[in-house]
């Protein structure tokens, strides 16, 4: 347990390196992610910030050459360690990914995938789960009359929606979005934005994204990453108005990117 | 050619200063004529892939006429032609079969399911991959003699069923696995990171979502390498199924016999009895039926599945 633990403080990030075989793709990062906020994670392609957020839920073990180092707390205790299964971190921290990636199944057991695979069987659960997770992912007036037709039959932004249904529908303490809106047009683009900014209510968020004005409009903290570092964290307003660094200053004006 | 009657010659001439190339009109129209062989020589091809298709239906075809009847189907087998039935041979078959198939399944879909999602990339595991699709096409007497050897005389489980069934699923194990192997690459990795990003553990993974996913793709390879085993008849002649038996199998310790072998013995001895071949013939036509339709089964299957996916 960390002796520096607070009760706002959900991720504690320290010293965390991480190598792709020799490349090493993190450097150093020290960050924290606090409860209910929503924190963006912006920089060029290839600066590491996707690596960083999958490091989060452990996703990136699933690339057999990874080697991490330091330590990330979770509610102050370490991810890496050996009492931390990893099923049940993912359990705690949901993710949504760049692509949706429903199932090919129906909306229906696309929600209820994970309480389903966790144990609910009680079908009045269940039918609640579903109505509630839908619901928070502003999709529930969309689909509620066909709830058991396949997910592939719904519009890009609304698979996008489902994911973040599904996601939700394991009552996650925090969520981890890849670039969730980059597949998507303006107008899904702004109903995912609008849906981020209420289910900071209820969740802590980090979103990687690739457009600055997205991260401007909707998250408290930026960090901004650049060739694997750190390069600034802090409240977005600061980021984005008075940027302590030269480097940040020249990517969100737009020099480069 | 079609451009000297349209333009006139001045604009003939600038059409071909800007061209680098240099129309050769010689070599176009030998182009075109290659063009042409080429086309007729594929076509014969197949021409000819369709003729040796028809006189081998034909020929068995008029010399099972009058054979192929119901009562072939359910008589027993004798040495006289006119009594002979396949009743023994087809319940042979589909006793082997009910080995072969959950068999080739479990351990086939098992390792490839070992191979593609639990085993790390490594080169053993590369050097395991390659081989077992080298093993797939290793001739199927080499299998019989394996069989001979390990389950005939060393289980000492003789030319029985069981002994036939095992060696089969030996034969087409790598088959199954290499296209079950396939079936289960095809699944796209976002829907295992989905998954896992539940906390789903990677065996809930793969059975909630990895095989659902593949099963129609591995149905279709474990059914076309079943029909192949049904077909087979070396490995069974050199695990030494007798030529002539008289009792139809009741249990998978039973010796017994198949159709594929009972082709092969009746056409060994038509030289003493020249309505062994018509036999022969008709038991043919009864193995053509059953492959056609086991593929059949596996085009609709992959053709459904290619729908919902």
């Amino acid at each position: 347990m960390s002796q520096l633990y607070d009760n706002k403080t959900v991720y504690d990030v320290r010293d965390l390196n991480l190598w792709y075989g020799n490349d090493q793709a993190l450097k150093n990062i020290n960050m924290k992610i606090n409860k209910n906020e929503v924190t963006a994670i912006i920089g060029p392609s290839g600066c590491g910030k996707s690596t960083f957020i999958k490091t989060l839920n452990r996703m990136i073990e699933n690339i057999p050459s990874v080697r991490t180092e330091g330590e990330i707390l979770y509610h102050g205790i370490n991810i890496f360690d050996k009492i931390m299964r990893v099923e049940e971190l993912r359990t705690r921290v949901g993710m949504v990914f760049q692509k949706p990636n429903p199932f090919p199944k129906s909306i229906y057991e696309n929600v209820l995938y994970g309480p389903k695979i966790h144990g609910v069987k009680d079908k009045a659960s269940l039918e609640e789960i579903l109505e509630t997770s839908l619901k928070s992912a502003a999709l529930w007036d969309e689909v509620k009359d066909r709830l058991h037709d396949n997910a592939y039959g719904l519009s890009g932004g609304q698979q996008q929606r489902l994911c973040i249904a599904r996601a939700l529908a394991v009552q996650p303490d925090v969520i981890l979005m890849d670039e969730p809106t980059s597949a998507l047009d303006p107008i899904a683009t702004a109903k995912i934005e609008e849906l981020i900014d209420s289910l900071k209510a209820d969740y802590s968020i980090s979103i990687v994204t690739h457009s600055m004005q997205q991260a401007g409009r909707i998250s408290d903290k930026t960090a901004f990453f650049l060739m694997g570092e750190l390069v600034e964290f802090g409240n977005t307003e600061v980021i984005f108005s008075n940027p302590r660094d030269k480097r940040t200053e020249d990517y969100i004006t737009g020099r480069f990117g | 050619m079609i451009l000297e009657q349209t333009l006139n010659k001045n604009e003939m001439k600038d059409l071909e200063r800007n061209s680098k190339v240099q129309i050769d009109k010689k070599r176009i129209e030998r182009r075109i004529l290659i063009n042409k062989i080429a086309k007729v020589i594929f076509s014969l091809s197949l021409v000819f892939a369709l003729i040796v298709l028809a006189i081998l239906l034909y020929r068995i075809g008029s010399q099972s006429i009058g054979w192929l009847n119901g009562g072939f189907l359910t008589r027993n087998l004798s040495i006289f032609p006119e009594k002979a039935g396949i009743k023994g041979a087809i319940i042979g078959s589909v006793m082997l079969m009910m080995i072969v198939i959950p068999v080739t399944l479990l351990v086939g879909v098992s390792t490839a399911i070992y191979l593609e999602e639990y085993a790390s990339k490594s080169k053993i595991q590369d050097f395991i991959r390659i081989n077992i699709s080298n093993l797939a096409s290793v001739p199927s007497v080499i299998f019989g003699l394996l069989g001979l050897a390990f389950f005939g005389r060393l289980l000492n489980l003789g030319s029985s069923i069981l002994a036939g069934g095992l060696t089969l699923s030996l034969l087409v194990l790598p088959i199954v696995v290499v296209s079950s192997q396939e079936a289960i690459k095809a699944v796209p990795n976002f829907l295992r990171e989905a998954s896992y990003g539940m906390g789903a553990s990677k065996w809930t993974t793969i059975r909630k979502v990895v095989l659902p996913v593949a099963i129609p793709g591995i149905l279709t390879g474990a059914i076309l390498s079943i029909s192949r085993a049904i077909g087979e008849t070396a490995p069974l002649v050199v695990l030494g199924i007798p030529a002539l038996i008289m009792k139809v199998p009741t249990s998978i310790m039973d010796d017994f016999t198949a159709l594929p072998i009972q082709i092969y013995y009746w056409t060994l001895d038509t030289v003493l009895t020249p309505e062994y071949a018509n036999l022969a013939a008709a038991t043919i036509i009864v193995l053509l039926v059953t492959l056609f339709l086991m593929n059949a089964i596996a085009i609709i299957i992959r053709n459904k599945s290619q729908k919902s996916y």
